[in-house]
């Protein structure tokens, strides 16, 4: 037999749509990154070691993945938590909470910057509680954690939400008819069978996180090798108009992301090889 | 372990799935709660289990005499088995049956060469044990279900409650799974009770068959009583195809057509109409009228696919009647469509309330 790419299907359409996806994802996706990959090849290779290294590139980096991951983790122990008590429980007003989880999603990412730097800052309604006490929210990398902890929480509620969903709770009642205390259901039983689509949520509530500006801006204040995160580093290259620069510092994020996606990937593909 | 089930009543909002609901189940026997769908045998199993609360101040759950109405399932001791298997996706057939075992608390919890032993001894009892390392999305329906046996076994239970456990599963698989219950119970001896809505399995596997129907026990019997001894005409239309003739009561008996037929003697002599029920495989038919009672009927259609010819009649009145006759008889018979027969009640149940399903 022949080796041939095109399989025979029951369902028609095949060369349509596969070449239609690849144009589309070659426009949309391909072609931008790869200009910034050409763009960045105009640096030799040194002004680009130099660039992507200096202490300020640095300390974004570390804010802007060391913070995407803190949020992503909040959002994930607190979204599992939310998606709980929607699929669990009957509550009045329960629609009502189950929209408002999509307000992040909805919400300017300005309007949002600006609220919470509001609420956070000396004067705020939080921050004047917490300020007193030690503890600065506003324009300090707590600040940023808070914002992208906040634009994330829809994606781990919406990833665990239709599991739960599916998950029935013969399953519960089956581990305590065995002797399990709720703990041990909670660890042993639901956690695993949860977990490929917590960290679903967690890589996507961590990828938006990793490129968020407009909420962050506002609130971390922008201080270099503070609270200056990766994508506002790449605007102030460009409004310097140091083009090389902006791209080879998107290029490292664009990679470091990537990697990072792509090991989540894998663990999701070995928790989930598990349930064939 | 015993079980008493004391006047136990339990409502879901408006509806009532148990009323005043009392049982007894003494230890080492199996019993089938056999019932319509909505009939509450499903509610009293998993009330029996602790996985549903009775209304309060409704009645009590006894366990050996011992009260366990208060008591959470986890503190039961029974084993229950889902319709739907209900196995842990991410865990190994083997670690689904040792997961009762694992989480005994340290004091209790047996050691790990002793957990493999005895998990390795419940798969070689269902006969899976050249399974262990497999997830459950890799098993056929059967081999789920009995690995959700065994993993119910595993905490050694007093009791084992099994809620329509060949429910899912098809015709054949199910038939050989009921037989292969019953000699593992023939084994173990420990009380049991499945939950099932199929008449054949409960009288094929039960030691005493609990027909219920709307949130009441109609009767509680060996396969043998309920099946040839219906208390009540629902308990006889359940348990098996039947033929209903309305009849007016006139001196003591009761006239259908031209058919005078004797009422029993502790049927009320005063009412006016009675039923009288007849399986189809206790009606006779032949081509000339017979001396006894007998009513004319004409052949509609014949499904002779099957051990007994299947033959739908309809009879003088213009009632349907179903008969069920052996494929020799219906041989030297010569039965055609639309053909004149006569029929004969060989055997005949007489309510004077009549029941429909």
């Amino acid at each position: 037999m022949a080796l041939s790419l095109k399989q025979r299907s029951v369902l028609p359409g095949f060369g349509l749509t596969m070449g239609f996806t690849l144009l589309y994802l070659s426009l949309i996706v391909l072609i931008p990154l790869s200009a910034t990959f050409l763009k960045t090849a105009a640096m030799s290779w040194s002004q680009f070691w130099n660039t992507v290294t200096e202490p300020r590139a640095l300390a974004s980096y570390r804010l802007s993945f060391g913070a995407s991951l803190i949020g992503a983790a909040i959002n994930m122990v607190f979204g599992m938590l939310a998606a709980w008590v929607l699929v669990r429980y009957s509550f009045p007003g329960k629609r009502v909470v189950d929209a408002m989880v999509d307000l992040p999603f909805a919400l300017p990412t300005a309007v949002a910057g600006i609220t919470l730097t509001a609420v956070f800052a000396r004067n705020g309604w939080i921050g004047s509680y917490l300020e007193p006490r030690g503890i600065k929210v506003a324009f300090t990398p707590l600040g940023v954690v808070v914002a992208l902890t906040f634009i994330g929480l829809p994606f781990v509620v919406r990833t665990v939400q239709p599991v739960l969903q599916d998950l029935d709770a013969e399953i519960e009642e089956a581990a305590a008819s065995l002797g399990a205390s709720r703990w041990q259901t909670v660890t042993r039983v639901i956690l695993p069978a949860l977990l490929p689509a917590l960290l679903t949520g967690f890589a996507l509530a961590f990828a938006r996180a990793v490129g968020e500006y407009g909420s962050v801006i506002f609130i971390s204040g922008n201080m270099p090798m503070r609270t200056e995160i990766t994508p506002l580093l790449i605007v102030t290259k460009l409004e310097q108009y140091d083009y090389a620069a902006a791209t080879a510092i998107g290029v490292v994020m664009l990679v470091m992301s990537f990697a990072l996606l792509f090991i989540i990937n894998l663990l999701q593909w070995w928790s989930r090889r598990r349930y064939a | 372990m015993s079980i008493e089930v004391r006047h136990i009543t339990k409502t879901f909002g408006d509806f009532t799935a148990l009323k005043e609901v009392s049982l007894e189940i003494p230890t080492g026997e199996l019993i089938a709660l056999l019932g319509p769908s909505g009939s509450g045998k499903t509610t009293l199993l998993r009330v029996i289990a602790g996985l549903e609360v009775a209304d309060p101040g409704s009645g009590a759950i006894l366990f050996d005499g011992e009260d366990a109405t208060s008591r959470s399932s986890r503190d039961r001791q029974v084993g229950f088995v889902f319709q739907h298997y209900a196995l842990f996706r991410h865990m190994t057939i083997f670690e689904n049956v040792a997961f009762g075992l694992r989480v005994r608390p340290r004091k209790v919890r047996p050691s790990e060469s002793e957990i493999r032993e005895r998990v390795s001894a419940l798969l070689k009892l269902v006969q899976l044990d050249w399974l262990a390392a497999r997830y459950p999305s890799q098993l056929s329906g059967g081999q789920r279900q009995r690995v959700a046996l065994a993993r119910a076994l595993a905490v050694e239970p007093k009791v084992l409650l099994l809620d329509e456990p060949f429910g899912s599963l098809d015709a054949k698989v199910r038939k050989e799974l009921r037989r292969w219950l019953r000699r593992l119970h023939d084994e173990l001896h420990v009380t049991s009770v499945f939950v099932t809505h199929d008449q054949e399995e409960a009288l094929e596997v039960a030691d005493r068959v609990v027909v219920m129907n709307e949130g009441r026990v109609e009767q509680v019997g060996t396969p043998d009583q309920v099946y040839h001894h219906p208390a009540n005409p629902f308990v006889y239309n359940f348990l098996g195809n039947v033929n209903l003739f309305n009849g007016r009561v006139e001196g003591g008996k009761v006239h259908i057509g031209d058919m005078a037929m004797e009422l029993p003697e502790q049927m009320r002599p005063d009412a006016e109409t009675a039923v009288v029920y007849v399986r189809p495989h206790l009606l006779e038919i032949d081509h000339q009228p017979t001396n006894t009672n007998h009513f004319r009927a004409r052949v509609e259609h014949i499904n002779p696919a099957g051990p007994l010819v299947k033959v739908e009649l309809i009879s003088e009145w213009g009632d349907p009647v179903q008969v069920e006759i052996s494929q020799e008889r219906y041989r030297d018979l010569r039965l055609k469509k639309d053909a004149e027969v006569f029929v004969t009640p060989k055997e005949k149940k007489i309510f004077v309330e009549k029941y429909s399903i």
